[in-house]
């Protein structure tokens, strides 16, 4: 359903250039604009045609730059796919850098999220890797006068076999190279295997984090670019929707350092409706400036609209068998459904999520010499370049994005609204401006997870066997609104559907009559213009999945394990296979075990209303899965009904971990940023507004509310997978399954509170 | 004008009084180690330290700063090798790194107080710090491998 993602990259094989300009200069690595080409890399160097996809480049110091397109928002990636790289160069770390480089066209479609990076590009930067060191090995056989056959290769020397030897340096500074290789050639490299790798699977110290400990690192909010103003936003009425119709500057004209006003009613990207901004020469003065601004606003059509009015559309479409297209449907669910023994029904929600950025949206635009300049930190710069080119009215091409690091991403930085206003704001006052959105603005004006709205019903039947599962999944589509080109067809070939709104509800477990149908919730579409969030759809899909198979072993008499084991027998189409689900759905069954053997499940003695919960996915993709498991043990206040969670025992397979210490912190963060949500977070809406504030009213996890984690990366030697998402979606059912296990309380809706434990207690 | 002994050197700054000691640090002097997170003193991502303790310095005031010896992360150690710094560095503490200039100011004010604390004391002084890539497992050995090392093991 979901295999033509891979493609999204924008990467197609052909030829492979390395090649040298002139002697002295550095070696470059790439892959050539020009399929067929003829020439030598040489001539395509000279064409400039070669320099498409340049990953690697080298110095004639034999230093090393892996060029990374992806956005470091810290996940470390320019470590773990520069080690993919330096693996097969066969150089010395040491010599390895990474730089990333502004947009342009030649890198393709540039995104950073779904736990894509290293599983997308792995094999790709390996053969980058391997393919400049038989270049440097053939040139530095030709130097040392010996046939290619008899040299070695080892951290940046060739050898030949009487001891005679070059360094990659050496190679670069004397000889001309000139090497293409034919995608047959390429593919056709022996590429090391799992057991056999010196540079992948090590911890390698993060490139980045140097300079995050000294306060050098460069983010978005600390560019500075000659004659800026800064400029504050007053804040909308609404989330979306509003227009302003006047503002009134004359008490801000008072402020020292004051730089006047832009009124924006309008904006071609649909980004929002209207902006007020509030310019200062300084960030103090745009900020008293904003205060003392009196606008007047038209609020919109949303300002009526609550977090209620989303739920009662979900429920309502739900309840409306038109609604929606299907998205999975295998075997006879209508007949399983009608011929079960037993059906057991569950109404799933999640509520509207924040990103919580610790960096809010910011952006730096300058226009000079036509040519407009953006500053920020970006997991999508192919759109931050079309949307702030859109709202401008320019061509694309005379949009630079430039950039930084960033307070992290979680897919918030997918929307280019910093940008987009940014540049607006500076076509209007016709000064470079710095925009910064304030904590509140961050948080109210975000592109929120969308609120969400399930129902999943199961059919048993007469064998007391589980055959049969529906499942209705209602929620804002954020691939319609953001990228609508990403769209899958529905199965039923009704309409487009957004897989990644829906995906996760497509599981392992071999449940034959199963449906999934997928619906946009149109009053969370309007209201608030929903983003993707760190793992996106699986968030509340396998929310709903896991919860509910819990459900249905209780109400079976069956322990919650052995009913997962029993359903991952990897048999029909979840058999799995190469390059990514090799083992099919016994690597989950498999990460079960581990997990359950690790936090000592239906073993380790409990005290009283502690209870383990446990919940298993195949994540972030059903064709690029990390398999994972988590057990959770939680204790429930029998008086307050205040659940409190000791611990979290995790397991992972992600069949190769390029850089272990770096996968285990990914699992750890995640981990807890799905407890967070489910246990601290709430986003709600009023009169088209957010509720909260700051965060006195969102309250995500304190180091003091953390549990213990015991984290196990299961490696097997299969293609590796992405690691930062896949444990967000199973903390909750997790969570959840662990409170009714100490408590009884079933909760179905985030976050789980004392109130929501005790009312459900209550038989509420 | 304001006179400011921001890491042992002195800053002459033109802004008004009542501007906030994180927006002249970082945007007039452009010290952009101390970050900005949420403006009210509930993040911690600003943290500096005024004669030696840390204070979130969204809710300094210019005026206010005056005549204090103010640290930053850039001045924490000349070589960027105090203790924390080197324990953040030895454990791999930092995801995007954005809120740790604060959480390192923090535990370094907390450590030069008390070199040898327990798991709860680390806790108790961490916690208005907020994490998003919640590094909070790392953080709590950062501190812990810091007093360490302050301790001379």
């Amino acid at each position: 359903m979901t295999k033509h993602v891979k493609n999204l990259d924008g990467i197609t094989r052909r030829e492979m250039l390395v090649g040298s300009g002139v002697v002295g200069v550095g070696l470059a690595v790439g892959y050539s604009a020009l399929p067929g080409l003829t020439g030598g890399a040489r001539e395509a160097l000279a064409a400039g045609s070669f320099n498409h996809q340049l990953f690697l480049t080298m110095d004639s110091a034999g230093i090393a730059t892996v060029h990374i397109t992806k956005h470091e928002i810290g996940q470390h990636v320019g470590t773990a796919l520069a080690q993919a790289v330096a693996e097969e160069l066969e150089i010395d770390w040491n010599d390895v850098r990474i730089d990333y480089p502004d947009s342009d066209e030649k890198w393709g479609l540039m995104i950073t999220g779904g736990s894509w990076s290293v599983n997308w590009t792995f094999d790709r930067n390996s053969r980058i890797g391997a393919s400049a060191r038989i270049a440097l090995s053939e040139a530095g056989a030709s130097l040392l006068g010996v046939p290619v056959s008899q040299v070695s290769v080892s951290n940046s020397v060739v050898s030949a076999a009487d001891g005679a030897s070059l360094t990659y340096a050496e190679i670069i500074s004397k000889a001309i190279i000139d090497r293409s290789f034919t995608e047959e050639e390429l593919k056709a490299i022996q590429l090391k295997k799992f057991g056999e790798y010196s540079v992948v699977g090590q911890s390698i110290d993060a490139l980045d984090i140097p300079t995050k400990i000294n306060g050098t690192a460069k983010y978005g909010i600390d560019v500075f670019v000659p004659n800026m103003v800064y400029g504050r936003m007053v804040t909308n009425p609404t989330r979306f929707g509003a227009v302003p119709i006047s503002a009134d500057d004359s008490e801000a004209k008072a402020i020292d350092g004051y730089a006047g006003v832009a009124v924006i009613k309008e904006d071609p990207t649909g980004v929002n409706t209207g902006y007020v901004i509030a310019f200062g020469e300084t960030y103090w003065a745009a900020e008293k400036a904003a205060a003392a601004m009196n606008v007047n606003w038209d609020s919109g059509p949303n300002a009526n609209t609550s977090s209620a009015d989303i739920v009662a559309t979900g429920r309502k479409l739900i309840s409306d068998d038109s609604a929606g297209f299907t998205w999975v449907l295998e075997g006879d669910p209508e007949g399983g459904m009608s011929s079960a023994k037993t059906t057991v029904e569950a109404e799933y929600q999640t509520s509207l999520g924040y990103h919580g950025l610790m960096e809010p949206i910011n952006a730096v635009a300058m226009e000079s010499g036509g040519v407009w300049h953006i500053y920020t930190g970006s997991q999508f710069q192919t759109r931050f370049v079309g949307m702030t080119a859109a709202a401008l009215g320019v061509d694309a091409k005379n949009v630079i994005h430039h950039q930084t690091y960033s307070g992290t991403g979680f897919g918030r930085r997918l929307e280019p609204d910093g940008p987009v206003i940014a540049a607006l704001a500076s076509q209007q006052i016709g000064r470079p401006v710095k925009l910064i959105y304030t904590r509140e603005q961050d948080l109210g004006f975000d592109f929120h997870q969308s609120h969400t709205v399930q129902k999943v019903k199961g059919g048993v039947n007469a064998g007391g066997q589980l055959d049969t599962i529906s499942h209705d999944v209602c929620s804002g589509w954020a691939t319609k609104r953001m990228a609508p080109g990403f769209m899958a067809e529905s199965v039923d070939k009704k309409g487009k559907i957004d897989q990644f709104s829906t995906n996760g509800s497509d599981h392992w477990y071999n449940i034959p009559n199963h449906y999934v149908r997928s619906i946009e919730n149109t009053t969370a579409m309007a209201a608030t213009p929903p983003g993707q969030l760190r793992a996106v759809a699986p968030t509340w899909t396998w929310w709903a999945v896991e919860s509910f198979i819990d459900e249905v072993a209780h109400k079976l008499g069956q322990d919650p394990l052995d009913l997962r084991l029993s359903l991952l027998d990897a048999s029909g189409k979840n058999v799995g296979g190469p390059p990514n689900t090799v083992g099919g759905a016994h690597r989950l069954r498999n990460a079960l075990i581990v997990a359950a053997g690790k936090a000592g499940y239906g073993v380790k003695p409990m005290p009283e209303n502690t209870a383990q919960g446990i919940a298993a996915v195949a994540s972030q993709e059903r064709g690029s899965p990390a398999w994972t498991a988590v057990v959770a043990e939680v204790h429930v206040d029998p008086s307050s009904g205040e659940p409190t969670l000791n611990k979290l025992t995790i397991a992972m397979d992600i069949g190769t971990a390029v850089n272990p210490g770096g996968v285990e912190a990914q699992i750890q963060g995640s981990a807890l940023f799905g407890t967070s949500r489910v246990l601290y977070e709430d986003v709600t809406m009023k009169n088209g507004a957010i509720e909260q504030q700051n965060f006195d009213t969102w309250t995500p996890m304190r180091i003091n509310q953390a549990p213990e984690i015991d984290v196990s990366i299961i490696q097997n030697g299969h293609y590796p997978a992405g690691c930062g998402e896949p444990v967000t979606t199973c903390v909750g059912p997790a969570i959840g399954n662990a409170v009714f296990n100490a408590s009884g309380a079933r909760v179905r809706s985030w976050p789980i509170t004392a109130e929501k434990i005790k009312a459900a207690q209550r038989g509420a | 004008m304001a006179v400011l002994n921001i890491n042992n050197t002195s800053h002459v700054v033109d802004a008004p009084s009542d501007t906030k000691l994180l927006w002249v640090i970082r945007e007039h002097l452009r010290l952009t180690g101390t970050k900005f997170g949420c403006g009210v003193g509930l993040c911690g991502a600003c943290t500096v330290h005024l004669n030696g303790e840390a204070v979130r310095s969204c809710q300094i005031e210019l005026g206010d700063a005056e005549g204090v010896s103010i640290t930053t992360i850039e001045g924490l150690d000349p070589k960027g090798q105090h203790p924390v710094q080197q324990a953040w560095l030895e454990l791999q503490v930092p995801q995007c790194g954005y809120c740790q200039s604060g959480q390192m100011m923090n535990a370094a004010a907390f450590l030069e107080g008390n070199s040898n604390p327990s798991d709860g004391e680390i806790l108790d002084a961490m916690q208005g710090n907020i994490c998003r890539c919640i590094t909070y497992a790392r953080i709590k050995t950062g501190v812990r491998r810091a007093a360490q090392i302050i301790q001379g093991a």
